[in-house]
């Protein structure tokens, strides 16, 4: 008789979210399983951040993330990492905006959840067009597709080659300063003189005259990122840092080397699974953000209309779509790390 | 949900919001400083200093994962079970680095000893090469596929 009161009694108490017995782990229903589909999500992105480490270590070179990622809007010079802080930053704010929006839930303040929300999906958007931005430049500017990538390179065996050797080869020598196309550079106030430390250097073959609409003829000398020449060094065929590049003259060109039987050839483009992972995988996390936005905008009307207040279980609802935002804010701490600063 | 006061959570908030901004801009400062970017005299290149660039990378990444999870997903607050239930199963992954990048760094290897392998066979005798594709290829034929 007693066990079935106290049992009665219980299910009284509980039995508004699970049809068994007791809650497991003192969780919701919605609230357990929104953590289980992160732990797939996690698991999800895991293995797409996996394959893009493996295929890196089985590069031989992979693109630098300081010079693929130095450009900004309304800035013409090299600003290395500084847009992907912003963007950083821009989530990060968002993130907390709906921390505030779950405390104002807790305590059943319909306001307050409604204005840290709105804060979160303005912030959620903000992020999108940043990304939005992002990709049209890494397309559009420098030329980085699904299956194109002009960053870093194959290594063939062979060396690189010296300013003197292509000018012994019949090459004439020019000065970055001497480029037509940095005349356009004042435009902007800003000159790119000053980019260019360390006086960079690019050849052209005799015979072809030094204009701008000749830029995809010109011969760079490789240099690494330390912006030195490898004057005559030898392959390090493992060595994965390396860019091939005229970095600072922003001209995206391949770099020059010399076979073993003296012939002076352009290095082809980099790994072709940089630009697919990269758009891929920022391109996955901004789905997420979207469909985040969405369901934010789809809940703060909810909250409007006074759904969750009747509810009354101190507005899990926005918990829900909270511990939803934080993850994707979490994914991109890892997306981050992965894609920019390592 | 949180033991905590409206105002020290709120507190807490502010707190986070430092915490990740200041651990972005040192992760950040650290990557342009370490490759050059501030100072031209100091670069890490790519010698034995990568692997502790590396490691402060991926700590300070951790610790802000950490800092997420624990505090604005408010795991630090939830049953013991359900902490253990999310957290174990991402172990697995540590593995799943390890393994996968290991296989990454493996197959580099392989096909640069078929480069080598390759270039060795055309530069000493192509008969050599030529030899050996009348020895070991044939057109497939119709049983082939039975």
């Amino acid at each position: 008789m007693a066990t079935d009161t106290t049992v009665h009694d219980h299910h009284q108490e509980v039995g508004e979210n699970w049809d068994g017995a007791a809650e497991p782990f003192d969780a919701s229903y919605g609230k357990l399983m929104m953590w289980y589909f992160l732990v797939s999500d996690a698991f999800t992105f895991a293995g797409f951040l996996i394959a893009y480490g493996a295929i890196r270590f089985s590069m031989p070179a992979w693109p630098v993330p300081d010079f693929v990622f130095e450009k900004m809007p309304f800035y013409h010079g090299s600003a290395p990492l500084v847009f992907v802080t912003f963007m950083t930053f821009v989530l990060i704010i968002s993130s907390v905006t709906m921390v505030r929006a779950v405390q104002e839930g807790a305590r059943n303040n319909k306001r307050g959840v409604i204005f840290w929300m709105a804060l979160t999906i303005i912030g959620g958007a903000t992020f999108l067009g940043c990304q939005a931005w992002e990709w049209n430049t890494m397309i559009n500017g420098e030329g980085v597709t699904v299956t194109k990538n002009p960053f870093s390179s194959h290594l063939e065996n062979g060396n690189y080659i010296s300013g003197s050797d292509l000018v012994a080869a019949g090459y004439k020598e020019y000065d970055v300063s001497e480029a037509p196309e940095m005349a356009h550079g004042d435009d902007h106030g800003h000159s790119h003189g000053e980019v260019n430390k360390n006086k960079v250097k690019y050849y052209l073959a005799d015979g072809i005259a030094n204009t701008e609409e000749n830029i995809d003829k010109r011969y760079f000398v490789k240099r690494d990122h330390n912006y030195e020449y490898h004057v005559g060094d030898a392959f390090e065929v493992k060595d994965p840092y390396l860019i091939t590049y005229g970095h600072d003259t922003h001209l995206y060109e391949p770099a020059a080397y010399k076979t073993e039987d003296g012939q002076i050839l352009k290095e082809r483009d980099g790994p072709i699974a940089f630009g697919s992972l990269f758009f891929f995988i920022t391109g996955f996390h901004g789905f997420h953000v979207f469909s985040g936005v969405v369901f934010l905008i789809i809940i703060m009307i909810n909250v409007a209309s006074g759904l969750y207040h009747k509810r009354n279980n101190k507005y899990e609802m926005v918990e829900k779509i909270g511990l939803y935002w934080h993850f994707v804010d979490l994914v991109w701490v890892f997306v981050f790390l992965c894609f920019y600063l390592l | 949900m949180s033991d905590l006061s409206y105002e020290d959570s709120k507190k807490l908030v502010f707190k986070g919001l430092i915490l990740l901004g200041v651990l972005t801009i040192v992760e950040v400062a650290i990557a342009l400083f370490a490759n050059g970017h501030i100072t031209e005299s100091f670069d890490i290149g790519d010698g034995w200093m990568r692997y502790p660039y590396m490691l402060i990378m991926i700590g300070l990444s951790l610790y802000k994962a950490y800092f997420i999870i624990y505090e604005f997903m408010h795991m630090r607050y939830e049953a013991k079970g359900l902490v253990a239930s999310v957290l174990l199963p991402t172990g697995l992954l540590v593995w799943a680095v390890v393994a996968f990048f290991n296989e990454g760094a493996s197959y580099g290897e392989r096909r640069n000893v078929i480069k080598e392998r390759n270039q060795m066979e055309t530069t000493t005798s192509p008969k050599i090469k030529k030899i050996g594709m009348v020895e070991t290829t044939r057109e497939l034929k119709k049983e082939d596929f039975q």
